[in-house]
């Protein structure tokens, strides 16, 4: 009896997420009258808009992630070696960009940093994206600082970092030669959560009025029937290349090979 | 002054003294371990000449250089952990290189002594290997030879064979000990492995309760003790309540039996000797002043060594004698007869 209500449950959920996909699937194949095609496909494809703004979250996604990895692994490094009191206070404000919605977090930017400010960031196109890339930081946090710090916890950090000391390497060289090149699987984590994340943020970018992913998304949703759904299908095999990007990486890294 | 000098030595965790005025001189060459149970501040004395704690009093110099306020990077000691602490993600070859590549050694001159150094530690095949595809043993070999590689002025070994198993241990124990007299390194050893520490070292520096209670060569720390703690923490001990006699003379009265020490006995009518379990013979030995009456309580049979334990005078009492094929060991409830001798004996202070 325990046994089919496990399967009931397994294929009642499975029935859950996957029925509005393959629903949402076919549709965008029904383009043609009568008859499945990949139109809407192509439609989307030919769109120079798609292109342009795909690139231009793929751009910032990439800057997103520098930024994230020149911020997170330092701090959760430091925090682990030397400030493990600080570990709570400093996860919590990790976790504040869960609980602070984005259009609360954009309308504090807009007020902090628009043309009558002191740092009139909003000001140039430069200006903005760079406060965009900022923002995506901010939204990515709660998932790299956690990816980082779940990769610190498998090596030894105190014994690595003193042997590098004793032979002489200062904190650069531990930094970038030791510490993380040892948790690049979990940057690689956190780096393609991000990437889903920038990809899908809506919005930041239409209050800052930047040519993203997102609002694009949302635009041709609004003025189009078949598009919307293909262009939903290319975001979620987008989602989910990432994250047998991950599976790929974890799986093939040099630490799963060590722990077996 | 010596080679490397730690003076007045302290450290304090709040308001825990966890090493205190330790002072050591180690001369160039000299193998010197720090011995003594968990907790005795051995490691942190051993950190704080690595540079990874500062102290809170005292200095410490090294060839004449004060080293107390430099950094760890700045030190030019090699440092050998208990966790191997090789870098995963370099191989073996580089692990080795590592700290010559921090220094800025050219690249030919690198690998050349790269290859030498994994030659010295007899790894020269797995030179390309990653850490986790060697074994423990290996590991510490590596981590060894990673060490050496820059040339240190002082090697300090943090309880390096602690994680590995018994056959490994005693086999990279000797390696490392002649690996150290080819170079004529100065290394500090940490261990709370007595036997580890007096097979390897020159010296031992016994150590309680962030003191060194004894410095010493390993003969005079097994067989001289100056505290009671030195002579309980090293090696097996019996240990005796006897009734002093006659002071000056040396003589005194165990049990029934009459003793005679060594002269210059503290006044007082009673004190404490102790005697090891090797002292103590099994049966009647010609030259041995006393024999007592005992009664076998266990036998431990440990391959070369018998271990006994014998009740005398209401007295557990341990002794140890060699395996002869011949002659099987008594059984326990056996009574037997037990030779000791006062020159044996270790009169227990402190």
């Amino acid at each position: 009896m325990t046994r089919f209500l496990a399967w009931f449950a397994l294929i009642f959920g499975c029935l859950y997420f996957l029925l509005p996909l393959v629903g949402m699937a076919e549709f965008s194949l029904k383009m043609r009258r009568g008859e499945y095609s990949f139109d809407a496909y192509r439609r989307v494809f030919e769109d120079p808009t798609f292109w342009a703004t795909f690139s231009y979250s793929l751009v910032l996604a990439g800057a997103t992630i520098v930024m994230g990895v020149f911020l997170v692994v330092p701090t959760a490094y430091w925090v682990r070696l030397k400030l493990p009191q600080a570990r709570p206070f400093v996860e919590f404000v990790t976790l504040l960009p869960l609980v602070i919605p984005a259009i609360v977090l954009v309308f504090g930017y807009i007020r902090l940093y628009n043309t009558s400010s002191w740092l009139p960031l909003t000001g140039s196109a430069l200006g903005t994206d760079f406060l965009l890339t900022m923002g995506y930081t901010t939204l990515a946090l709660p998932y790299m600082y956690r990816s980082v710090d779940t990769g610190l916890r498998t090596i030894d950090v105190g014994t690595l970092t003193e042997a590098a000391q004793s032979l002489g390497a200062g904190w650069i060289t531990i930094l970038g030669r030791i510490i993380l090149p040892n948790v690049m699987v979990a940057v690689l984590s956190g780096a393609f959560l991000t990437l889903a994340i920038v990809l899908g943020e809506f919005t930041m970018a239409a209050l800052l009025n930047r040519p993203a992913f997102g609002p694009y998304m949302q635009l041709l949703g609004a003025n189009r029937a078949y598009e919307p759904p293909a262009l939903a299908v290319i975001a979620f095999a987008i989602t989910w290349g990432c994250m047998g990007l991950m599976q790929l990486v974890t799986r093939f890294s040099k630490h799963e090979r060590a722990k077996a | 002054m010596s080679y490397l000098a730690i003076q007045h030595l302290e450290k304090a965790f709040g308001s825990n003294l966890v090493v205190k005025d330790f002072n050591l001189g180690v001369e160039k060459g000299e193998f010197i371990s720090l011995l003594g149970p968990s907790g005795c501040g051995k490691t942190t004395v051993l950190r704080m000449v690595a540079g990874f704690e500062r102290p809170t009093a005292g200095s410490i110099t090294i060839d004449g250089q004060e080293v107390t306020g430099l950094k760890a990077n700045a030190r030019n000691i090699g440092m050998m952990f208990q966790a191997y602490a090789l870098f995963p993600n370099l191989t073996v070859a580089d692990n080795v290189a590592f700290g010559l590549k921090v220094k800025g050694v050219a690249r030919t001159e690198r690998e050349a002594r790269v290859a030498e150094m994994l030659a010295l530690i007899g790894l020269p095949e797995m030179a390309g290997r990653f850490p986790f595809q060697l074994s423990g043993g290996q590991q510490q070999r590596v981590a060894l030879a990673r060490a050496l590689a820059p040339s240190p002025r002082v090697l300090l070994l943090d309880e390096p064979l602690s994680a590995l198993d018994a056959k490994v241990r005693v086999s990279l124990r000797n390696e490392i000990r002649e690996i150290q007299q080819r170079l004529g390194i100065t290394t500090i050893f940490v261990t709370h492995d007595q036997e580890e520490a007096m097979s390897i070292s020159d010296r031992i520096v016994v150590m309680n309760a962030g003191i060194a209670d004894q410095v010493g060569t390993p003969f005079e720390i097994y067989n001289r003790p100056t505290t009671r703690f030195v002579a309980n923490f090293v090696g097996t001990l019996n240990t005796f309540a006897v009734q002093v006699e006659d002071a000056a003379a040396g003589r005194v009265r165990l049990g029934g039996a009459a003793l005679t020490l060594p002269p210059g006995l503290a006044a007082g009518s009673e004190m404490h000797i102790a005697l090891r379990p090797e002292a103590l013979r099994l049966g009647r030995e010609p030259g041995y002043e006393t024999v007592v009456r005992g009664t076998v309580e266990e036998v431990h049979f440990m391959g070369s060594i018998i271990r006994l334990r014998a009740r005398v005078a209401g007295e557990s009492v341990v002794l140890d004698t060699f395996n002869r094929a011949d002659q099987p060991p008594p059984v326990p409830g056996t009574d037997v007869e037990i030779s000791l001798s006062g020159k044996d004996a270790i009169v227990l202070n402190g």
